[in-house]
């Protein structure tokens, strides 16, 4: 039991990383109906910039604010030269430009910073404490901890805030909100930039765990992506779901199911995204989509 | 003659190219012949990848995984039964195109969002997958497979052409892989302009306008499917006997990434693009490494990182910009320089007579 427990609590430490990410995704998916094949190579540049940031002798708690407003001005950026001159384009065309650009990311964090695994510093020990007779570390309960606020954050300014009531409504209708006065094109702009902070937090919270280096978010944008589909890929608190049952499931089932173990878990989440495809495209709690003949 | 002086121009251009193509090993060193061979086997699958996203409007991002299955196929069969390898070639595409078909039903359900991201996920999980069954793939290992020898007669035919020493395997390699590829461009050719190609495009550039013209889209997109995988399973099968080893790490995620680029650069919704898809697949990672390695200016250092980054950076850049300034691809640029070469020269009257390829941007 006790081994169990404190499997669930690892499970729910990455799960908020999958969740944080996943909502990453979630934003950009409602800004513009696009998955953003990029997010995790986004994430991993910005962990390389924090990374040089402390390698540089700053603190890790001044380092982190910059790095999440560079990553803000960097998803900005990308939205603005990459992304909108085929704003208006198929599906196909935005999905190999992400594709490109998560490409164009990796080589350059390749070139710019090698293929060597770094050690990323955490701020929390990994010295444990007992909850419920589980031993917990710090780290997984400073990574919880993080991940809660990160989503608390975003959740009040898309709720609580007139700018993210404009956001909102720029990505739901844009003609009415454009109409309305709301800059819809720079509201599509703001999305990118916060997807791309909350995923920079992502990739700082797991590059302690997995070890810094290019391919770095490769596995986790795959549990990302299993997040989103799975609590829907419109609705920021179904990824938010989404990440916490997937990071449990794929722990318990690397620990307990027979024949599944490292690079398998992989698999079950590709066996979640296909099943949650097939039995219930929409998701968790996704709005059922509809399609105008 | 009539009709020969009656064909159309473009047939002579295919008449011409096949003639280079069945020509090269004679011009060239056996292992540049070894190297084309890569390039037809990549037209290959990048064909059976056009077939899918250019003419049927769905997205697949996991044909790595398809080639992986057919050179595994491949290599079982040669390796545990000891089977003749040209008989393992359509075997492995039969087998192949049975799962692409398979795949293709629950694909039928799924937006193509949602389609891109579950073949992503395939591509990622299947070098995990291969590992698994050990005693038949031998995991991480891989398996080795043996050069295959050309027949005698085609061999002493060879020297007597060039008057020079007997065919060698990766000569041999590449005349397989040359009428492969002759066979299946001629099939895909076929297909797009009769029935079902017309079929297909009408689900592209609008499935409720097909559906409502009798056209059965879940049969003809899973067909699309089943017959991209058929492509890619050959393909592989080839690519395990040209590179002699298959590992799990033969079919990694980029593999699927780079035979999207190849799609797309050579261009979608043509013929012609898959082959130039399969030579800028092949020569652009060389180039950009080796290019760089002979430059003395550049430090070891920068250097021997950029032979690991430069090709990533360049695929990613190029297919940013060519998606935004030229989404017809290489075959598109070709084909609006020459109709608009030909309409400066003759007058607008004649640009209609070229075959101009679908705008992949409708789809």
């Amino acid at each position: 039991m006790q081994e169990f427990l404190q499997q669930v609590l690892s499970g729910i430490a990455s799960g908020g990383i999958y969740a944080s990410l996943a909502l990453a995704l979630v934003l950009i998916y409602n800004a513009m109906g696009l998955v953003n094949f990029a997010q995790g190579e986004m994430a991993m540049l910005a962990t390389f910039l924090a990374f040089t940031l402390i390698d540089h002798g700053m603190s890790y708690w001044i380092a982190l604010p910059i790095t999440i407003l560079v990553a803000f001005g960097g998803g900005i950026v990308i939205q603005r030269v990459v992304i909108r001159p085929v704003e208006r384009a198929p599906v196909l065309t935005l999905v190999i430009v992400t594709l490109g650009l998560a490409t164009l990311i990796n080589g350059l964090a390749g070139f710019l910073f090698g293929y060597l695994p770094r050690s990323f510093p955490s701020p929390f020990s990994v010295q444990t404490v007992s909850i419920f007779g589980a031993a917990a570390s710090y780290q997984d309960l400073g990574v919880i901890g993080v991940s809660a606020v990160v989503l608390v954050l975003v959740y009040l300014l898309l709720q609580r805030t007139t700018l993210g009531l404009a956001m909102r409504a720029a990505a739901h209708h844009p003609e009415a909100s454009r109409l309305l006065g709301v800059r819809v094109s720079w509201m599509l702009a703001l999305g990118w930039g916060l997807a791309s902070a909350v995923g920079a937090v992502s990739g700082i919270m797991v590059a302690p765990i997995l070890l810094l280096e290019p391919n770095m978010m490769q596995t986790v944008v795959i549990y990302a992506f299993a997040a989103a589909v799975l609590g829907g890929i419109d609705s920021p608190l179904g990824a938010v779901i989404g990440g916490l049952v997937i990071g449990v499931t794929v722990n318990l089932a690397g620990a307990y199911a027979p024949g599944v173990g490292g690079d398998l878990q992989l698999a079950v989440a590709f066996a979640i995204i296909i099943a949650v495809l097939v039995l219930k495209p929409n998701g968790l709690l996704g709005r059922r989509a509809t399609r105008r003949v | 003659m009539r009709f020969l002086s009656q064909a159309p121009r473009r047939y002579w251009l295919v008449a011409l190219v096949v003639i280079v193509f069945a020509g090269l090993p004679t011009q060239v060193t056996s292992f540049q012949s070894l190297e084309w061979a890569e390039v037809l086997i990549f037209a290959i699958v990048i064909m059976g990848l056009n077939l899918l996203v250019g003419y049927s409007g769905q997205i697949s991002l996991g044909h790595g995984a398809f080639m992986a299955v057919g050179a595994y196929t491949t290599a079982i069969l040669v390796h545990r039964y000891h089977m003749d390898y040209l008989a393992t070639i359509p075997i492995a595409g039969l087998l192949t195109g049975l799962l692409g078909f398979v795949l293709g039903i629950p694909a039928l359900r799924l937006s193509p969002l949602y389609l891109a991201l579950a073949t992503f996920a395939l591509a990622v999980v299947t070098p995990s997958l291969i590992k698994r069954p050990e005693n038949l793939t031998q995991g991480v290992q891989g398996i080795l497979l043996p050069p295959p020898q050309p027949p005698d007669w085609v061999s002493s035919m060879f020297a007597s052409v060039t008057s020079g020493p007997a065919m060698t395997s990766d000569q041999w390699l590449y005349y397989v892989s040359f009428i492969v590829a002759v066979i299946l461009f001629w099939v895909a050719w076929n297909i797009v302009r009769r029935r079902p190609g017309r079929a297909l495009m009408a689900i592209r550039d609008g499935e409720v306008a097909a559906a409502a013209s009798g056209v059965n889209i879940a049969g003809y997109k899973t067909l699309a499917f089943g017959l991209s995988a058929f492509y890619a399973g050959v393909a592989g099968s080839l690519y395990g006997l040209a590179s002699g080893y298959v590992s799990p790490d033969s079919f990694p995620v980029a593999l699927s990434f780079t035979l999207l680029v190849g799609a797309v650069i050579g261009g979608l919704g043509s013929i012609a693009g898959p082959l130039f898809g399969g030579i800028f697949t092949f020569w652009l990672p060389i180039m950009s490494s080796q290019f760089v390695q002979t430059q003395d200016w550049i430090p070891d250092q920068v250097a021997s990182v950029f032979k690991n980054a430069g090709p990533a950076v360049t695929y990613g850049a190029l297919l940013i910009l060519i998606m935004i300034f030229a989404p017809n691809g290489l075959a598109g640029l070709i084909l609006s320089g020459y109709t608009r070469l030909r309409s400066r020269l003759r007058g607008v009257g004649e640009r209609t007579t070229g075959q101009v390829p679908p705008d992949p941007q409708t789809v």
